[in-house]
């Protein structure tokens, strides 16, 4: 059996705005090359954690390790290094709309990099062609459609081959077909990086069609509800939240 | 690392060993992919046995490679090529369609000048429909039919009320200020330094006032009513209150208008009062002019018809900013670099038409002998 190397551990932490305590001593592992599903219903903080991850938001308490490196005591320089190393797809894409979709990629490779103008270009054309947007280069954010967006911003959080990449609601908004597009891309680029991926989603077919391990968070508890494969938790759910939650409100 | 080929007759072999970490594509990449295009060559062998890191800097001279050998229809083989590494090729070159790029046609000169009058009617009859729109709020207003929240109105007010004085007092007392020393420098040579209490009161009151007032209000109010109605118009609440049957100029311009038409007036007293201050701590201060006689020439300078061509100023110049902002924040695109887009465009056309209107507004009073 592969023993598989922990890349993300999360020790005993805690979310809370002022005395409002969002989650509490939340403890769960991603291990390297895992697709990570968070879960949970509206509300229950699943955004907030993905904010924790990505250090966008400081915990209150607790420590998380990514890469043996305890992110918010590290120094800024190791954060940085540390961030350079993690692409993160937003809801909307978060493409910036004064540029085209190409300058949107080139620019972390611009500024991280220090490869020739005509690498980076021939890159940001290889990145786009892995998401199926080749020769979209030129396009503006509002000429694409919604999804394309999406895959655009995922060329763009792909730039930096990173080891770790962060989905928030990757379905939302999103049509059937282009959901399990956008769910096959992610398992393709897994498979053949070995990247690790976390998503946020509350989309079943997401959850159960791409989820290796997830965590559920209990709107109620405040906490962890459930911690495993997706599926085994649908054949074994824990406890009642998990089963109605899986279930889309089945008893 | 390393990349090495040679050619031997119609075969081409490539091998890669080492790692391909943040691989600067160097002169044999460039002939590789020459040889690729221009020798017959009808099979690639890639060997890559002793390849062992590597990461997109290596995959985009593949995903190259293997484009051009699809162009010119050559046979690729390979060797120990990782197969993560394939499957990302292969997925690469999976969606192989150029789109057409919404082309931006450059049309004959004359056929160019026609479509720019007709977008300029255009715009016209929009921002002349718009005004009509807000004139008939305006009546619904006197009527009590129009659809506008109170508080809406209140928050409208409280944000260019009293938030704006200190920005506005702060602005006058430095004109005032400026106006004196300034006017101060051409009198001294005619010895007729008192003649500054008059130049403060009547520019400040006539004219100066309400300018400053207006260039404030158009960078603080006029941009703030663009960016917000253009962030709504961004997150369809614009949409949805049409959709719910609200008159947009009822619910968002009608209480911007009527909140800056209430405070313009008296922001504009305000800048008066500043900018004689300002004038008179240069007077009495620096130019050492007796208080009481500084106070004598300034009552001696004002008249209620100067002051009430001040306020109208003021009156017509918040009908502008407040028009302007409102119409660029309702005529916003859909994306952020519109929003900001908009804003510019409100600040800058409230200022053009503020000139514009004291110009048209100088000859009437001019005719009117006031």
């Amino acid at each position: 059996m592969k023993i598989q190397e922990a890349q993300i551990i999360v020790q005993n932490v805690t979310i809370a705005y002022g005395d409002f305590v969002l989650l509490k001593d939340m403890n769960f592992t991603i291990n390297k090359g895992d697709i990570f599903i968070i879960m949970g219903g509206s509300g229950c903080g699943k955004s907030s954690l993905l904010r924790v991850l990505t250090g966008l938001t400081p915990i209150t308490k607790g420590k998380i390790f990514i890469d043996g490196i305890n992110f918010f005591q590290a120094t800024q320089e190791q954060k940085d290094i540390l961030m350079h190393r993690c692409g993160i797809l937003y809801q909307s894409g978060a493409l910036f709309s004064s540029m085209t979709l190409a300058e949107n990629i080139a620019l972390p490779l611009q500024q991280y990099t220090n490869y020739s103008p005509k690498l980076i270009n021939e890159l940001v054309e290889l990145k786009l062609a892995l998401v199926g947007l080749y020769g979209f280069g030129e396009f503006y954010p509002s000429e694409i459609s919604g999804g394309m967006k999406k895959r655009a911003g995922l060329a763009r959080a792909l730039a930096l081959d990173p080891e770790i990449v962060y989905f928030d609601e990757p379905s939302a908004g999103l049509d059937p077909i282009s959901s399990k597009l956008l769910d096959d891309l992610i398992l393709d680029i897994n498979h053949s990086l070995g990247t690790t991926i976390v998503v946020v989603t509350h989309e079943l077919e997401s959850i159960f069609n791409i989820g290796k391990n997830s965590i559920f968070l209990d709107a109620e508890q405040r906490k962890i509800g459930a911690y495993g494969n997706p599926k085994e938790l649908l054949n074994n759910p824990p406890n009642q939240a998990v089963r109605q939650f899986l279930t889309r409100g089945g008893k | 690392m390393s990349l090495s080929f040679n050619i031997n007759e119609h075969t081409l072999n490539l091998h890669l060993s080492g790692d391909f970490i943040d691989f600067n594509q160097d002169t044999t990449v460039d002939n590789l992919l020459q040889n690729i295009t221009t020798s017959k060559i009808r099979i690639i062998n890639i060997e890559a046995s002793a390849l062992k890191q590597w990461d997109s800097t290596l995959l985009v001279i593949l995903f190259n490679l293997y484009q051009i050998a699809h162009k010119q229809q050559i046979n690729i083989k390979t060797q120990k090529l990782p197969d993560n590494l394939q499957q990302l090729i292969n997925l690469a070159l999976s969606v192989d369609r150029k789109p057409s790029l919404p082309q931006a046609n450059k049309l004959p000169f004359f056929e160019d000048i026609g479509n720019k009058t007709i977008n300029l009617w255009n715009d016209i009859c929009k921002s002349l429909s718009f005004i009509k729109e807000v004139s008939q709020s305006f009546g619904k207003l006197f009527t009590n039919t129009a659809v506008m929240r109170k508080i809406d109105w209140l928050f409208a007010l409280e944000d260019c009320s009293y938030k704006a004085i200190g920005i506005v007092s702060l602005i006058s007392f430095m004109v005032g200020l400026i106006l004196a020393f300034v006017g101060a420098i051409q009198l001294k040579n005619f010895g007729a330094q008192i003649y500054v209490a008059s130049l403060v009161a009547i520019g400040m009151i006539r004219i100066m006032g309400a300018i400053m007032v207006g260039v404030v209000m158009a960078g603080r109010t006029g941009a703030s009513y663009a960016a917000t109605i253009g962030t709504m118009q961004v997150n369809e609440e614009i949409d949805a209150l049409k959709t719910m049957g609200i008159p947009v100029t009822d619910f968002l311009v009608l209480p911007r208008i009527t909140a800056l038409i209430i405070t313009m007036p008296i922001l504009t007293i305000l800048a008066d009062i500043m900018g004689i201050l300002g004038g008179a701590s240069v007077g009495i201060f620096a130019l050492n002019i007796p208080m009481e006689e500084y106070i004598k020439y300034t009552q001696n300078a004002l008249s209620v018809s100067n002051f009430m061509v001040g306020i109208f100023h003021g009156l017509v110049f918040g009908i502008i900013i407040s028009l302007c902002g409102c119409y660029y924040g309702i005529n916003c695109g859909r994306n952020a670099d519109s929003v900001g887009k908009s804003t510019t465009q409100a600040v800058v056309s409230s200022i053009v038409w503020m000139i514009i209107a004291t110009g048209i507004l100088t000859l009437i009073f001019e005719a009117l002998e006031i």
